[in-house]
């Protein structure tokens, strides 16, 4: 989204002023402020917590779970007969080391993409001076909206004629150059000085040369934010792969448990909740160790 | 690339020579070509191609051949507005972001007023558990919410039967599959607007809020007319994401329901994903641009309500 916040009479977060009033130091009125948070609003607060992580804590205790047990009414707090026999059954009975590796390769491909394409379209619009960069800028914008389910039936035609169905190139390809990424790129690139770049330019460095030895190391952060959603938002999509990988050897996860999830063996829960975990549990590791990336994402795009 | 020196004879950080100039220019170009041809083949195309398709014939045996189609002018607009089926996947849409939205975001609000009361321990640590379902697979929720849902293994209705109530076959029930939905989506989208409301909140100045209390505004009144007053473009922002997101909502009743009971579920992106399937690819991309254009009107009311503010 390119919404410009509106000018607010802006405090910077976590500023305080730096004396207090002598009427703030007399009497704080109750109810905001940090010492005043009310022993209620933990209570609802972690009721709702419950209420979030819940559904997280009985996929991973059903998982566990033989079959019987999942139909049993009304069903046991914990495992009675804990089995691992339904993440057995995900390499008997469907092939999950093989979407596993799919979707891993078609995610880390397309993140790589995103990282060099973007980063060199951000600089070239942040930084380079040339016409059309205006329209490149705002033609990549416009389609920040555009949904997959608007470009799907004519991609199919076209990657079918590329030969690509039911490839990695087909999977792949259409989502290799993002334009969220060269909003990311382009917004934090521009706060960098371009003192560093004349004065490199002064010292006959090329262009490349700039952009590879100061312009990306500087870009960390940016990159960092950018690699982690990349790599999430592929990771869980959904429409294009399934209408794409048509056969079993080239499912991706999603694919594979949304299929079998609606099939014949459709309250095969012991099985789905494996799969599930398996989907799931690595995404909320990856967050959890780098979730101050996830909310630098949101600060650096969302509402800028 | 050419390492070319700044040439000119003035060392002026300011003002660049010609030469200085069009390598700029060639750089520029350089570096924007790679991920411009593969913007315009699968993206500025598709989105071009998308829109004439739903003027022709086009079917899936027309693949190997798709511009030797007939042109058929707006029958696929109107045959749509005819279709019964596609009016009930309107309808289920519209139902599912009318009262999916406001949900969401009314959640999600009381989240971010709660987190910025003044708390200081586990801040983090309850921002963090607010925002997990966000990174996690719609489908893979959306099984794990089937299992939750099941009629009498299920856990929902396990633990409405402790307060003594018989909760109903909640996805078989025509009434009752679509709220299903609404509130999982609610559950997982919530924590993403969480982060926005809570960044909006820290800057509404604390002073105003002293002032008022000092004058006797009680808390809801400060909420009213100062919190809620000063979040108003955060409030838009994130009415208008959210909004997109579930105007496109697929994986859920793909997983859930397959669009039942009685096409009670069936989306219009759903639909369309139909009709793909059935063949009829010029129909389905008629539909995908109706979709589009209702998503394309959502952002440009959003541009103008903040564009008169400002």
């Amino acid at each position: 989204m390119t919404t410009t916040r509106p000018e607010l009479p802006a405090v910077p977060a976590g500023t305080r002023p730096a004396a207090p009033t002598p009427r703030r130091a007399t009497r704080r009125p109750a109810g905001f402020g940090e010492p005043t948070a009310q022993p209620w609003i933990y209570v609802v607060l972690t009721g709702g917590l419950v209420l979030l992580v819940g559904p997280f804590l009985w996929m991973l205790l059903g998982s566990f779970r033989p079959d019987r047990e999942l139909k049993q009414v009304p069903p046991a707090w914990l495992p009675q007969d804990p089995t691992l026999e339904n993440y057995r059954n995900l390499f008997d009975r469907l092939d999950f080391p093989t979407y596993f590796f799919n979707s891993a390769v078609v995610a880390l491909a397309i993140t790589l993409g995103n990282l060099v394409f973007c980063s060199m379209l951000g600089y070239a619009l942040a930084k380079l001076d040339f016409p059309g960069k205006r329209v490149i800028f705002v033609l990549v914008l416009a389609t920040l909206m555009v949904p997959g389910v608007v470009t799907f039936v004519p991609l199919f035609v076209l990657v079918s004629n590329m030969g690509m169905v039911n490839t990695f190139p087909g999977l792949i390809f259409p989502f290799l150059a993002g334009p969220f990424g060269v909003f990311l790129m382009r917004q934090f690139i521009q706060s960098l000085p371009d003192e560093l770049i004349h004065a490199a330019r002064v010292d006959g460095a090329g262009e490349w040369r700039i952009f590879r030895s100061i312009i990306l190391p500087l870009c960390k952060p940016a990159l960092a934010t950018l690699g982690i959603l990349t790599f999430l938002t592929s990771w869980n999509n959904f429409l294009w792969p399934l209408v794409v990988a048509q056969s079993e050897e080239k499912y991706t996860l999603p694919v594979a448990l949304a299929i079998y999830a609606i099939g014949e063996n459709r309250s095969d829960y012991g099985l789905l909740m494996a799969g599930s975990v398996v989907i799931i549990l690595p995404v909320l590791v990856v967050f959890l160790l780098l979730q101050r990336h996830f909310v630098r994402g949101i600060a650096m795009t969302g509402i800028k | 690339m050419a390492s070319l020196t700044a040439g000119g004879a003035a060392p002026s950080t300011r003002r660049r020579s010609r030469p200085g100039r069009r390598r700029e220019l060639v750089a520029g170009y350089l570096f924007a070509l790679p991920f411009l041809a593969l913007f315009v083949v699968f993206t500025v195309g598709p989105v071009l191609a998308s829109f004439g398709m739903s003027f022709t014939d086009l079917r899936s045996s027309d693949v190997r051949n798709p511009l030797a189609v007939e042109a058929v002018g707006l029958k696929h607009y109107t045959d749509l507005f005819a279709d019964e089926t596609f009016r009930q996947a309107a309808f289920n849409t519209a139902y599912f972001v009318v009262i999916g939205v406001p949900l969401t975001m009314g959640l999600a609000l009381a989240v971010a007023v709660g987190l910025n009361s003044g708390i200081t321990r586990f801040k983090a640590f309850f921002r963090v558990g607010y925002y997990l379902p966000v990174v996690t697979s719609i489908v893979a929720v959306a099984v794990v919410w089937r299992f939750l849902l099941e009629p009498d293994s299920g856990l929902v209705n396990t633990m409405l039967g402790y307060a003594g109530i018989d909760g109903p076959s909640w996805l078989n029930s025509p009434t009752w599959a679509m709220p299903s939905m609404i509130v999982m989506a609610a559950w997982r989208n919530m924590g993403y607007l969480v982060v926005i409301f809570l960044a909006g909140l820290q800057l509404v100045p604390k002073e105003m809020h002293e002032a008022a209390a000092i004058d006797g505004a009680g808390a809801w009144n400060r909420f009213r007319h100062i919190t809620l007053p000063m979040l108003r473009p955060t409030l838009l922002f994130g009415a208008v994401i959210t909004m997109i997101g579930y105007l496109q909502f697929f994986e859920e009743p793909f997983v859930m329901t397959q669009g039942g009971p009685l096409d009670k579920t069936l989306s219009v992106a759903y639909y369309t994903y139909n009709q793909f399937g059935f063949g009829n690819y010029s129909y389905a991309a008629a539909m995908a641009y109706v979709l589009f254009v209702v998503i394309a009107l959502v952002t440009a009311v959003q541009f103008r309500v903040l564009g008169r503010r400002d």
